[in-house]
């Protein structure tokens, strides 16, 4: 229990005292016992405040702080420094969010909201007091990472990770790298061709002696934690020639230690059902990616079912944004990637007729260009609505689509075509769900690793150590896939550039004398961090702290309530709740008009000279700036300036304009 | 809403998706009623039905979990442990004569302001229309 809490409480300029009564509630809290210091301060986050923190901790040997200031995402880890520097435990402070939660969102009703502020500071005190000090755990990190999948994404974050002296262990689960742009022709905008930036790549692996290259490996078994990860690999047998295929040949494992892992395991092109669109029931209907891979092989005249083709049909949005299906998102590359394959249709092919039937176009950014490139072109676009989709047909030999038409008035049109192609959208790799039970990093319900915050925190996985990059984490096109498996390897560097890291202490703990071991908190630990163990006699549970959350799921389902998170104790938390509810008699608010008068005198020493100088050349009830200037020895141009400033801190106000209407008059404020 | 019948509520919220989007709101100088108080936690799988029951004890009129959902970065399934949490509480309300009304759960998002404060209104009628 703490008896010596020091209270601070943030004007933030006016954002928080212009509605909730900062000056009264720091007088209020002061006259509690165990409250030795009670302040109100213009800005808490200011070095100086900083500094005056730091003394009066050190002063009054304050054993917990609690700050009423802005959202704890601001400056939380602000004060917690303050706290270090002042030689107090950074666990013992707490954060009130008197701004973001209070002083904005009841503007309206600032005596309620100086109410609020009350409860929200007695509440934050209330916790303080139950608050524990927790140190930091320290984990010694091995300088080695594993990225797994060795596309475009994996091979960056690799040759990245190796120039910053990092050994690399890079794993593919084909017998090729490059994924699916190996597979790739020429690619927007540069026009360069896939399978050269794949190679490209490659030969930049091949000359680094600090990464290794696993093909036909996959991913068999991790154990361990941040810092400290083992590994172990499954490589599948290859090099079959005539002269040892009859030798039995059986999967190698391997295994080895990494300090943390990144996932770019990319993603897989969405299959049709069959029957889906004609797929599998008509040879003329395939894919974007099959359609771009007979177009690469094709030579002079493109050649289905040996028959020229003359005209195609792209039907956008199969397998994505489907309202009643499995994948609700828009895989939002596959509509640049139809209209960029449209034109090398008719650049290598000459006059092929192209009809795009879509639901929405979404070429963004510069992809725009090939947009418009393609309507010039002559290509039709028609557009579909879900509700009424289009349908794929024959005629013997012919194929039909037919399709009601939303910008000419949902006119049907039935389009004879050699060719119909289906644009597919991204799904989530086949082996995404194995891959997560691994490393037990959260997959969403679109089956895309799901990272920590995709504003905040968009490469980090609540696993410490994991990072994910790339197209595993959702759609994306080739570019955004770099740019975001690079960041993955910048926070990974970041880590193995550590000999050892501090790990926040907020995770589980075991009451052991409460605890029975009934396995239910083990049962919804998705990180295996509970485990069954023999203590005093008797078997209870006990936390990995390596590798605990510090979520909180096991707490709630423990019969006996053996189980609390640091931070988030039952006394802490229900010492909160009895805080919001304490009834407060706060005086009404004086009138601002008494204190700016008084204020105007008390702070008037600190006032710039220039603009003493201006007050003392407002020698009338009311002043023009020229009257201003020429009484006071300045330009008209200094005077106009400072007096915008001096009337934005209201100490001067402008009033009616003079009878020539040229000039403001200009009065002091309340004087 | 008038606040003399504004009803207390109490948020639990999660620090990584529901508190940003309470921030949200506050930036946004979006009004909501002051008698609503936020705790934050990790994740909302994480609220013990006993510290629900005790805010109803000391004085809230109603609960609102702001749920992860399927935005949890920890448990794909903590909607479904969010709602196991509820329905547990609502079992020891209801052993208390206190109306299972008076908990309410929403998946709320980092960017979900507005329908912060539409949950609130919501709620805050739910609350005035429950007589026990």
């Amino acid at each position: 229990m703490k008896k010596r809490i020091g209270v601070y409480i943030c004007h933030c300029g006016g954002n928080i005292s212009d509605y909730v009564d900062v000056a009264e509630l720091g007088k209020m809290f002061h006259k509690e016992e165990n409250i030795v210091v009670s302040k109100d301060v213009m800005f808490a986050c200011a070095d100086s405040n900083q500094k005056d923190m730091i003394a009066d901790i050190q002063a009054n040997q304050l054993d917990g702080i609690v700050v009423a200031s802005c959202s704890p995402k601001l400056h939380l880890h602000t004060f917690r420094n303050v706290a270090i520097r002042a030689g107090l435990n950074p666990m013992n402070y707490v954060q009130v969010n008197v701004r973001e939660q209070c002083s904005w969102p009841h503007s309206d009703k600032p005596r309620e909201a100086t109410v609020k502020a009350a409860g929200l500071i007695r509440a934050g005190i209330n916790r303080v007091i139950h608050s524990e000090s927790l140190d930091n755990i320290e984990v010694e990190i091995k300088k080695s990472v594993l990225v797994i999948g060795a596309g475009v994404s994996g091979m960056k974050a690799a040759i990245e990770l190796a120039n910053n002296g990092h050994e690399v262990f890079l794993i593919e689960k084909e017998f090729s790298v490059g994924g699916h742009v190996g597979q790739t022709g020429k690619v927007f905008m540069t026009g360069q061709d896939g399978r050269q930036i794949v190679d490209k790549l490659y030969q930049q692996i091949k000359s680094r002696n600090n990464i290794t290259l696993f093909t036909g490996a996959v991913l068999e078994k991790v154990s361990g934690s941040l810092g400290n990860f083992q590994v172990e690999i499954k490589v599948k047998p290859r090099h079959l020639n005539a002269a040892n295929v009859n030798q039995v040949k059986v999967d190698e494992r391997m295994t080895f230690i990494v300090g943390s892992v990144l996932v770019a395991t990319g993603f897989d092109h969405y299959q049709p059902k069959a029957g889906e669109y004609g797929y599998g029931q008509f040879p003329q209907v395939i894919t974007l990616p099959e359609f771009n891979q007979l177009m690469d092989k094709s030579k002079g005249e493109l050649m289905c079912q040996d028959k020229p083709v003359g005209s195609v049909a792209f039907i956008y949005c199969v397998g994505s944004r489907q309202t009643k299906g499995e994948n609700k998102y828009c895989s939002r590359t596959c509509c640049n990637a139809a209209v960029h394959t449209s034109l090398q249709l008719k650049e290598k092919f000459g006059n092929i007729r192209a009809y795009h039937l879509f639901r929405d176009i979404r070429t963004y950014g510069k992809h725009e260009v090939m947009y418009e490139a393609s309507c010039r072109q002559g290509d039709v676009y028609l557009k579909y609505e879900e509700k009424e989709m289009p349908l794929v047909s024959a005629e013997g030999k012919q194929l039909l689509v037919k399709v009601k038409d939303y910008l000419t008035a949902k006119k049907e049109i039935e389009i004879p075509v050699d060719m119909v192609v289906l644009v597919t959208g991204m799904v989530a790799r086949e082996d995404s769900t194995r891959i997560s039970e691994h490393l037990k990093i959260p997959i969403g319900n679109d089956k895309f690793f799901n990272e920590i915050h995709p504003k905040l925190k968009p490469v980090e996985t609540v696993i410490k150590g994991v990072y994910i990059g790339g197209s595993c984490q959702g759609p994306r096109n080739i570019s955004e896939s770099v740019q975001s498996a690079l960041s993955a390897a910048a926070k990974v560097n970041t880590l193995l550039s550590k000999d050892t890291i501090s790990v926040d202490p907020v995770i589980a703990r075991i009451n052991p004398d409460a605890c029975i071991w009934c396995g239910k908190c083990a049962d919804v630990c998705d990180y295996t961090a509970l485990k069954e163990v023999e203590a005093g006699g008797k078997r209870i549970a006990a936390v990995n702290k390596a590798v605990c959350t510090g979520c909180g799921i096991c707490a709630p389902v423990c019969p006996e309530n053996a189980i609390e998170v640091a931070q988030f104790t039952d006394k802490e938390i229900e010492s909160m709740i009895d805080g919001f509810t304490t009834q407060f008699d706060i005086p009404e608010r004086q009138q601002e008009a008494e204190e700016s008068e008084q204020d105007a005198v008390t702070q008037m020493k600190e006032y710039p000279q220039v603009w003493k100088e201006i007050l003392a050349g407002m020698t009338n009830e009311q002043n023009t700036i020229p009257q201003i200037a020429e009484n006071s020895k300045l330009s008209k141009e200094l005077v106009t300036w400072h007096l915008m400033t001096m009337n934005k801190y209201g100490i001067v106000q402008p009033a009616r304009m003079d009878e020539k209407e040229l000039y403001f008059y200009y009065k002091v404020k309340n004087h | 809403m008038d606040n003399k019948l504004s009803p207390k509520i109490l948020v639990f919220s999660t620090e990584k998706i529901s508190d940003p989007g309470i921030d949200q709101a506050g930036l946004k100088k979006m009004h909501y009623a002051p008698s609503v108080y936020v705790i934050s936690l990790p994740c909302s799988s994480g609220i013990k039905p006993r510290w629900i029951l005790h805010a109803l004890e000391s004085g809230f009129d109603g609960v609102f979990i702001a749920a992860d959902g399927h935005e949890c970065s920890y448990s794909s399934r903590c909607a479904e442990h969010t709602n196991t949490i509820v329905e547990s509480s609502q079992e020891l309300m209801k052993a208390k004569n206190i109306s299972p009304k008076r908990v309410r759960m929403a998946a709320l998002c980092s960017v979900c302001a507005e329908p912060f404060m539409n949950h609130m209104e919501n709620f805050g009628k739910i609350l005035s229309a429950i007589e026990e």
